[in-house]
């Protein structure tokens, strides 16, 4: 039955740090273990190491449903907490329709196109953030 | 499907006019290769004619055998129903009009019909007439199977259409680097935004826009439904990391917009297109200032 | 005129590895039957959704899927079964917000928003059955808004 499926990944997503920053890939469909785990390391490494931000790229991900995007929201927001901004880039078009339409529209998320364009996006000062980023109040 | 042999004369008439189809196959095909439908449809060389008609000729045959002459869904009709259309569209391609290629049809029915009174030579005058009953409304079933094959295929044109004109009717400019735009005109429909929403995150992606702006100038009204759509499209370019900008919502429509209750909420929305590129621009961190006072590109 | 071609899988769902099993099935099986790419991410989502359910609030259960047509249009049709202690309130159980499994309470109202036929039948007590079918888009048409 299982022939021809890829076989994902199990064990500890990996965190590449460049600088200041974290960078996560996600690749294909993970365990929600998996997930979990990712979201213990990050606070761990932040908190160890004081990086100032967690870019997430995620345009090698397919699908994510409530429950991977809780653990996005989840880690933003306890990156918040350790002084540390968190960017999820490059979600894929059908990904984000499907998340909307599922109700999902996840405000507090920081997010960027591709993974340069969140970089420069945590170089930028700590200010109300521009385009891609969270979202404004309007006047 | 019950037997038969080639020569019987038994059963029942329509059992009958199958079994006649079956032996004759060849010489109505001959005939309705002369006739207009086949003639014109068939244009390589008689013997495609010929072959096209044999074809239905066994269909007929086949349906007759089972005794489902007014039967449209009969099983025979099945390995036709492609070569019918494919007959009805190139008749309708040559511009006659349904009704005509109906007639068209109906002219199939006298040579087979002559054939087979021919053939019944001898019997009882009662049983020639059963039997030319049921070749009648075999072949006005036949000339139903076609409409409706014709029909279906009117169809699926009309779907191709309406999915072509969807995707047409969406063009995606890029105004700027990092900067695209949709002009929507028309009525926005459940279908038509969402291949708006799709088109248009495709070319965020595609062009690494920052920014795209929805100018909804030429959209005649805003329900609910349309606003909904504006505000899940936005919501998904911001998932992505790109901001939206909603232009073009005219007086009439934001008054009815707040008639109805209708907030699009975080939406950011500016007047005209013009506004909505000067925002973009800005955010971009490249400003728009005019030369003079009064020179041009006032708005 | 639904034709139903028979069940062609059968996907326990008793880990969160089976979780993976189910959402590459439904993503193979709908990319061979012709779904678009955000149909097929939809279905996936919903098929996640609903499989996640079975497993936390079922206890495990099973995802049967099978090809179904209607007149010229093929369709994904997916079950999901379980013998947990089934939904007391079905109509709070769908709308957004409920949870009672720590998720953000999108399992069950969101991801009807996702496919295009929704049938959901418990007993409390002895389980729950969610039914869901996608279709192949046809030049679009609005469907649900009918």
């Amino acid at each position: 039955m299982s022939e021809g499926f890829s076989r994902p990944v199990a064990g500890h997503v990996p965190v590449l740090r460049l600088g200041d920053v974290l960078l996560v890939t996600l690749q294909g469909d993970l365990y929600d273990s998996m997930a979990h785990q990712l979201q213990q390391d990050l606070s761990e490494t932040i908190s160890r190491s004081r990086v100032t931000g967690v870019v997430i790229d995620i345009s090698g991900v397919e699908m994510v449903d409530s429950f991977l995007g809780r653990v996005l929201a989840e880690i933003a927001a306890q990156t918040e907490l350790l002084a540390a901004r968190t960017v999820v880039a490059g979600m894929r078009p059908a990904v984000a329709i499907t998340l909307v339409e599922l109700g999902l529209t996840l405000p507090g998320l920081r997010t960027a196109l591709t993974t340069e364009a969140a970089m420069e996006l945590l170089a930028q000062p700590i200010v109300p953030s521009r385009a891609g980023g969270v979202r404004e109040e309007s006047p | 499907m019950p037997e038969h042999d080639t020569g019987g004369t038994l059963g029942t008439p329509a059992q009958e006019v199958g079994g006649f189809l079956r032996r004759r196959s060849e010489q109505v095909a001959q005939r309705w290769a002369d006739e207009p439908l086949f003639r014109t449809v068939f244009t390589v060389s008689r013997d495609e004619a010929v072959e096209a008609g044999k074809a239905i000729v066994d269909a007929l045959a086949h349906v007759a055998d089972t005794q489902r002459v007014e039967d449209p869904d009969a099983a025979g009709f099945t390995g036709v129903r492609e070569q019918l259309a494919r007959m009805g569209a190139a008749r309708s391609r040559a511009g006659l009009s349904a009704t005509q290629v109906s007639a068209e049809l109906a002219a199939l029915l006298p040579p087979v019909e002559n054939l087979l009174v021919a053939d019944l030579d001898g019997q009882e005058p009662e049983r020639v007439r059963e039997c030319t009953t049921a070749l009648s409304v075999l072949m006005g079933t036949l000339r139903l199977v076609a409409m409706q094959t014709a029909l279906s295929e009117v169809q699926a044109l009309t779907d191709r259409q309406r999915l072509q004109l969807l995707e047409v009717a969406t063009p995606v400019i890029k105004l700027w680097d990092g900067i695209v735009a949709v002009p929507l005109i028309g009525t926005l429909d459940s279908a038509r935004s969402q291949v708006v929403m799709e088109t248009l995150l495709e070319a965020v992606v595609d062009q690494h826009a920052r920014f795209a702006i929805l100018d909804i100038t030429g959209v005649p009204t805003v329900d609910s439904l349309v606003a909904q759509h504006l505000m899940k499209t936005v919501a998904a370019a911001r998932l992505m990391g790109a901001e939206c900008v909603v232009s073009g919502i005219r007086p009439a429509i934001a008054q009815t917009m707040v008639h109805l209750g209708l907030d699009l909420g975080t939406v950011k929305t500016r007047a005209s297109l013009a506004d909505a590129l000067g925002y973009c621009l800005h955010e971009l961190g490249a400003n728009i200032v005019n030369a003079a006072p009064d020179g041009a590109g006032r708005r | 005129m639904h034709t139903d071609a028979g069940v062609e899988a059968r996907l326990p769902i008793r880990s969160d590895m089976d979780l993976v099993w189910v959402r590459q099935h439904v993503r193979q099986a709908a990319a061979r039957l012709g779904f678009g790419l955000v149909d097929q991410t939809k279905l996936v989502t919903a098929a996640s959704e609903l499989a996640r359910n079975t497993l936390v609030h079922g206890g495990g259960g099973l995802m049967e899927a099978s090809h179904v047509a209607d007149g010229g249009t093929d369709g994904l049709r997916l079950t999901f079964s379980d013998t947990g202690p089934g939904i007391p309130d079905l109509d709070r159980a769908l709308s957004d917000g409920y949870t009672s499994g720590g998720g953000l309470g999108m399992g069950l109202g969101g991801s009807r928003r996702l496919v295009h036929d929704f049938v959901v039948e418990s007993v409390p007590g002895s389980g729950t059955t969610v039914r869901v079918t996608s279709w192949v888009s046809r030049p679009p048409r609005p469907r649900e808004e009918a």
